[in-house]
């Protein structure tokens, strides 16, 4: 029991990290119709920059800052160097000029840092172990799902409550009424990419410690955070939110237990490569059954 | 639905007089060009083109789905892969004498392994296809990257055919009468696989099949209103062109007498894409041209410096940005809207 609490709360970490990932690519499709491959080098580009930091200067807290500067500020650069001449675009040349920038990103990564992992250490103040009843579970993890968690709420209310998240709403459904009383609609989109920079970088700059940082990080994750878009319907906050839950808890899960349930069955090792590729393939074989049921994913945007 | 932004293959008026005999020029070249590597003594020159060759065929087959059905798939590595897997499994069995999967005997013929290779990733493209064309645009970008990657974890664990080491093969498959070890040889019979190839792909770019898909793609809706099954001639371009691409990657797998899950990475399916769209997408002999090109880059860039994917990458972008119609369409007359 406390095995199975244990691996949902994992499941929950990865689910929220996917979800910041996820928010950020569905806001900028529903928007802007913008297929963004780059978002994972985004999440890179945070990882490396907190990881940078944290070396440099010891201090878990100033490197916060530097991810999440980081992320965004090459965020609204791409957006503005090259992203803002392809709205009108169809798809293919948004996917060739973004699968560009991955390759430029990752290999100027390589140059500036060489091809060795960094590796962060989890903040004193955040280390260690905390007792929650019957069982122990990781600080620095049970933050990680606090942050994700108050992220998306934050993230609600803005989209829900504010006058941003009213543009926001308006500009994905009624773009050109948006632009036609008077709101300087290039503004918004450059906003909205940082926004979504701004939070790949926080899922990077958090991955750090837990994960060794290195080239390829993002596009590792930003497949994973497809599948979680596709699940949860393009373009909608909410889906990207219960997708991302779900694949999170899914994975985990057929990780932690399928070896174990198979190896009733069968020999140990038999039952370990069966496991291996069946769990590396359950998150996909999730999406296909979704897909089966609702084309559009679980939770469509505009109707 | 976006519209892609070329047409077909459409009868130009008057193309310039060079246009009708480059293919020709092309094809010459080619022939010529490992006598003139061995002549200067640059006996890598043929490996590199035969490379290109064999690419070439995998982005021309790429190029059923993307240029000519609108099919923007991002996860055709899979079946270059599943190809490749296919030589591979049977030319292993072969050289055992076990057969695979207990019934189906192995072999080390070259043209048995490449039907093997077609009809495997046809049968995975199949299936590929009937769950992704349920969807279209972004969501079917991102599916048949999701299944490619899937594909990609499924050989990662298969440990019984190497894992993440892939498989290695003693010899090349034999073409009986041909000395395959022979690298010319085997430029000459890639050759040849890509001119079969690419005469298939003239006749079906002019077939009523064809003509039905650049119907699609320019307008589904009118194409359904006067009857036309729309859901299954996609279905049907994508797998051929699975089939096309997974004949690439056998071929590809016999020649390097290696297959690995790297074969399916993410990225091959991007430089797929690229090769398509940068010699011409929906044009007979532009994929080739852009296979060509890309591979010659990466290869003049790859000689200049390590990091050469910065340089690389940036040009993509400019590509993307600037750069409409492709390589083949150089010297065309401005297709009208």
């Amino acid at each position: 029991m406390a095995l199975v609490l244990e691996q949902v709360l994992n499941g929950v970490q990865l689910g929220v990290m996917l979800f910041l990932l996820a928010a950020g690519l569905t806001l900028i499709f529903g928007i802007m119709g913008v297929i963004n491959l780059a978002h994972g080098s985004l999440y890179m580009v945070g990882a490396y920059a907190a990881a940078f930091v944290a070396q440099a200067t010891g201090s878990f807290l100033l490197a916060i800052p530097a991810g999440l500067a980081a992320a965004a500020l090459v965020g609204m650069a791409i957006e503005y160097g090259v992203v803002r001449h392809l709205y009108a675009r169809d798809h293919l040349d948004q996917v060739l000029a973004t699968f560009g920038l991955i390759l430029f990103f990752n290999q100027l990564v390589v140059l500036l840092f060489g091809r060795q992992p960094m590796f962060v250490q989890i903040p004193p103040a955040l280390a260690g172990a905390v007792d929650l009843g019957f069982f122990s579970y990781p600080v620095y993890r049970l933050c990680i799902i606090a942050v994700g968690l108050a992220t998306a709420g934050a993230l609600f209310w803005l989209i829900q409550r504010t006058r941003l998240g009213m543009l926001v709403r308006a500009g994905a459904t009624h773009r050109d009424m948006v632009q036609a009383l008077g709101v300087d609609i290039r503004l918004l989109y450059t906003v909205v990419f940082g926004l979504g920079a701004l939070l790949a970088g926080l899922a990077g700059l958090m991955a750090g410690p837990l994960l060794s940082v290195q080239v390829g990080m993002g596009e590792q994750i930003l497949i994973l955070t497809f599948v979680v878009v596709v699940i949860g319907g393009l373009g909608s906050v909410t889906g990207a939110f219960a997708g991302a839950l779900l694949v999170g808890v899914v994975d985990t899960s057929l990780r932690a237990f399928l070896p174990g349930l198979l190896r009733g069955l069968m020999t140990g090792s038999e039952a370990d490569a069966l496991a291996g590729g069946v769990s590396a393939m359950g998150v996909y074989l999730l999406m296909a059954i979704v897909l089966l049921v609702r084309p559009k994913g679980l939770f469509p945007a505009h109707g | 639905m976006d519209e892609p932004r070329t047409p077909a293959v459409t009868k130009d008026a008057k193309p310039p007089r060079w246009r009708a005999w480059a293919p020709y020029a092309g094809l010459l070249a080619l022939v010529a060009l490992p006598f003139a590597a061995q002549a200067l003594g640059q006996a890598a020159l043929t490996t590199l083109a035969t490379r290109m060759v064999i690419l070439a065929i995998a982005a021309s087959a790429l190029n059923i789905a993307l240029g000519l059905g609108g099919l923007v798939s991002f996860g055709h590595a899979a079946f270059y892969g599943v190809g490749a897997y296919a030589v591979g499994i049977l030319t292993t069995h072969g050289a055992s004498g076990a057969p695979f999967l207990g019934f189906i005997p192995g072999s080390e013929l070259l043209g048995v392994n490449l039907l093997a290779a077609m009809l495997a990733s046809g049968l995975v493209a199949g299936a590929i296809g009937a769950l992704a064309l349920r969807t279209s645009g972004v969501q079917f970008i991102m599916i048949t990257l999701a299944f490619a990657q899937m594909l990609f974890f499924f050989f990662v664990a298969l440990k019984a055919y190497g894992g993440d080491d892939g498989v290695s093969m003693r010899r090349r498959n034999a073409l009986p009468g041909l000395n395959m070890r022979d690298d010319m040889t085997f430029y000459f019979v890639s050759l040849a696989i890509l001119a079969v190839w690419l005469g298939i792909s003239a006749r079906l770019f002019h077939s009523r099949f064809g003509l039905l898909l650049g119907g699609i793609r320019q307008s589904e809706r009118r194409m359904q209103a006067i009857g036309v099954s729309t859901v299954r001639t996609r279905w049907l371009a994508f797998v051929l062109s699975g089939m096309g691409t997974g004949l690439a990657g056998g071929l590809m797998a016999v020649f390097g007498r290696f297959v690995s899950p790297d074969m399916m990475h993410w990225t091959q399916s991007g430089e797929l894409l690229i090769m398509v769209v940068l010699g011409g997408a929906g044009t007979i002999f532009g994929p080739v041209l852009g296979a060509f090109a890309l591979i010659g880059l990466e290869t003049l860039l790859a000689g200049w410096t390590e990091h050469w994917q910065v340089i690389l990458g940036p040009a993509l972008v400019l590509m993307a940005l600037t750069f409409r119609g492709g390589l083949a369409r150089l010297g065309r007359r401005r297709e009208g809207p």
